[in-house]
């Protein structure tokens, strides 16, 4: 099969459901000039000029709109450039997006993608480089989705886009350029279906998004520690699907949680209380949360390798479940 | 379309059904039969049904926290209005949504709402989708001049004239954005001056002259729907009751509110305005309001018919549990 990238997989995933359905259509900053600040959206305005909606800077009118043409019943692809930037536009996502089926008893239908390209990349510092997934998992009527792989992206982002509910998709900006097998043919990766990414006896591993292939790699360090970990990434934290993660983790005994994001009151969070409401007993071992700490992300290099968590981080919390 | 005596009659009957369902909501509140809280229209009525006029079924309609008037005059079946002020199954909303979130998909009221300013993006971008699809479907956007001071106003209006979209903006200047006097936290006077920053016509109206709305809606919704773009309206009006349910109204006199009521009532001014040209007969006059209080009184039987929602309704219609994804 072939390899491509995540952000050409996402790029693909965006013109097959503009020539699928002619309701999708795309709107956000710099979109067309340059594809964006990803490239995601490029070539879109060559083939479709009447669907395609260069903004501007206006977050909160960007997804107003949005909301208005899906309750329209159009299918906007918004493009926020950094997730940061969507607090400027959070009445739209929570008050109006996220509510609005629930609010007129089940009339509306709000079928909106936004786009959240996220987590440190470059060094941009604080206001460039947040996750914040947990807080969209936080509202009723959102759904949240987190790819890792090229194939999830491409699979998510068509499934995203065909939904009648609103979906925040978050794309981890240090990961478009990661290659991997997409195929060519038409397919959907179903909401709330985990993947386990590699499998392992002795500890689960749930990592999100950026995490993954840390965890991966992780995992390749410990064989030579004699550990066999299972990965398992939850590809979408809105539906969870916690069937698959605790049926991982009652075959291992052990369960390290892992994001990019602060653990406090984060993902991680959500994820570690749900095990141990539901597999306490199959447990032998406290379960481990890796995460950032608690702070604003920094700017200098250094401060940022011990900010967001690494490779070795996940060895060490797989270290801490197996002593 | 001109104003004649048919269509006023009609309009008229309106304000009416507006004023009155108000009313009996109110007293059902004291009742203990409405639940909630209630932004009332009263005072406002002419706006509401003189944009409305000139809407077809199929353009939409986005509203505020204060929008019974918008929702019946754009169609809204009245009886099932008051079940949703009765925390009814049968409600618009099937009770989810109470008086600040009433809907109607099937005749484009896409929603009152809470949050102020809160319809103008996606009242812009029920527009745009109408663009995009190339029909020569409407928007129309109500609210209040406090949403004037919020950001998603200023963007709404530059996406609606930047893109030429089909959408006409109405603010409803009350004069107290809540408890506040408007002069005390506004730097201009007119919402519709603020039309100038965005390159799109403003006009200011008085609110309670139904005629005087009716045509500035008329010129507003044949441009739009001619693709020439937006038009700001400001309609200068009053509230006849308090900010909502329990407002002590300390901010403004009782001569004041009374001076409103006594000469000021849109209702009393189109009235006496039908009756100059011979449109409206005082027996006719008595007929409609007699009409409209039956049909008031039969949407309070229906509410107190109808059934309450069960408990496991509340688990539903966060998300379409139906749908399923396929290659």
């Amino acid at each position: 099969m072939r390899t491509i990238a995540l952000r050409d997989a996402l790029r693909e995933a965006l013109h097959e459901e503009m020539a699928r359905d002619e309701s999708v259509f795309v709107i956000g900053e710099d979109v067309i000039a340059h594809g964006g600040p990803y490239t995601v959206t490029q070539g879109i305005v060559d083939k479709w000029p009447d669907r395609i909606f260069e903004t501007p800077i206006a977050e909160a009118g960007i997804v107003g709109l949005g909301v208005g043409a899906a309750l329209a019943g159009m299918r906007p692809v918004v493009e926020i450039m950094y997730v940061d930037f969507i607090t400027c536009a959070m009445d739209e996502v929570v008050n109006q997006a996220a509510k609005m089926r629930y609010m007129t008893g089940g009339q509306a239908s709000v079928p909106i993608v936004i786009r959240l390209p996220c987590g440190p990349a470059r060094l941009v510092a604080a206001q460039h480089s947040q996750i914040m997934e947990s807080w969209f998992m936080h509202v009723p009527g959102l759904q949240v989705a987190a790819p890792s792989t090229p194939y999830d992206a491409k699979g998510l982002m068509k499934t995203a886009i065909r939904s009648p509910d609103p979906v925040a998709f978050f794309e981890y900006k240090a990961l478009y350029v990661s290659e991997g097998e997409v195929p060519e043919e038409d397919y959907v990766i179903p909401f709330g279906k985990a993947d386990i990414k590699r499998e392992g006896e002795d500890a689960t591993v749930v990592a999100i998004g950026g995490m993954v292939p840390r965890a991966l790699e992780a995992g390749v360090a410990l064989e030579d520690e004699g550990y066999d970990i299972e990965v398992v990434d939850p590809r979408t934290l809105a539906p969870l699907d916690m069937e698959t993660i605790c049926e991982s983790v009652r075959r291992t005994g052990r369960a390290v949680v892992c994001e990019m994001d602060s653990s406090f009151a984060g993902t991680g969070a959500e994820i570690a209380a749900a095990l141990a409401e539901q597999c306490f007993h199959d447990l032998r071992a406290p379960i481990v949360r890796v995460g950032s700490p608690h702070v604003p992300m920094p700017f200098a290099e250094e401060l940022v390798n011990v900010t967001v968590p690494d490779s070795a981080a996940v060895c060490d919390a797989v270290r801490k479940v197996m002593a | 379309m001109t104003l004649n005596a048919e269509l006023s009659r009609r309009i008229y009957t309106d304000m009416w059904r507006i004023r009155l369902f108000e009313e009996e909501a109110l007293r059902q509140t004291s009742l203990g039969s409405v639940k909630g809280t209630l932004h009332t229209y009263c005072g406002e009525e002419a706006i509401a049904v003189a944009v409305c006029a000139h809407l077809r079924d199929d353009d939409y309609v986005l509203g505020t926290h204060r929008s019974h008037g918008h929702c019946l005059a754009k169609g809204a079946p009245m009886d099932r209005m008051m079940a949703e002020l009765f925390g009814r199954a049968t409600g618009s909303c099937r009770a989810k949504g109470g008086s600040m979130h009433i809907a109607d998909f099937s005749r484009n009221i896409l929603g009152a709402n809470g949050i102020v300013a809160g319809g103008i993006g996606p009242g812009t971008g029920t527009a745009l989708a109408s663009r995009i699809r190339k029909s020569d479907q409407v928007s129309v956007v109500f609210f209040g001049d406090g949403a004037a001071a919020r950001g998603p106003f200023h963007e709404g209006l530059l996406f609606g004239s930047l893109w030429k979209l089909p959408v006409i903006y109405v603010c409803e200047n009350n004069g107290y954005q809540q408890w506040v006097p408007r002069k005390n936290v506004a730097v201009v006077d007119s919402v519709a001056d603020m039309a100038a920053s965005y390159a799109i016509p403003g006009v200011s109206v008085d609110g309670q002259d139904l005629e005087a709305v009716y045509e500035a809606a008329g010129e507003a919704v044949a441009r739009a729907r001619n693709g020439e773009g937006p038009t700001l309206i400001e309609a200068r009006t009053y509230r006849f009751y308090g900010h909502s349910l329990g407002d002590m109204e300390e901010y403004r006199s009782r001569e004041e509110v009374d001076d409103w009521r006594e000469n000021r009532d849109p209702i009393k001014l189109f009235s006496a305005w039908m009756k100059e040209r011979q449109w409206l007969g005082d027996d006719e006059d008595e007929a409609i309001q007699g009409e409209v209080a039956a049909e008031v009184s039969r949407s309070v039987a229906y509410a107190e018919e109808s059934p309450l929602p069960e408990p496991e309704d509340v688990l539903t219609d966060v998300l379409d549990t139906e749908w399923r994804v396929s290659a």
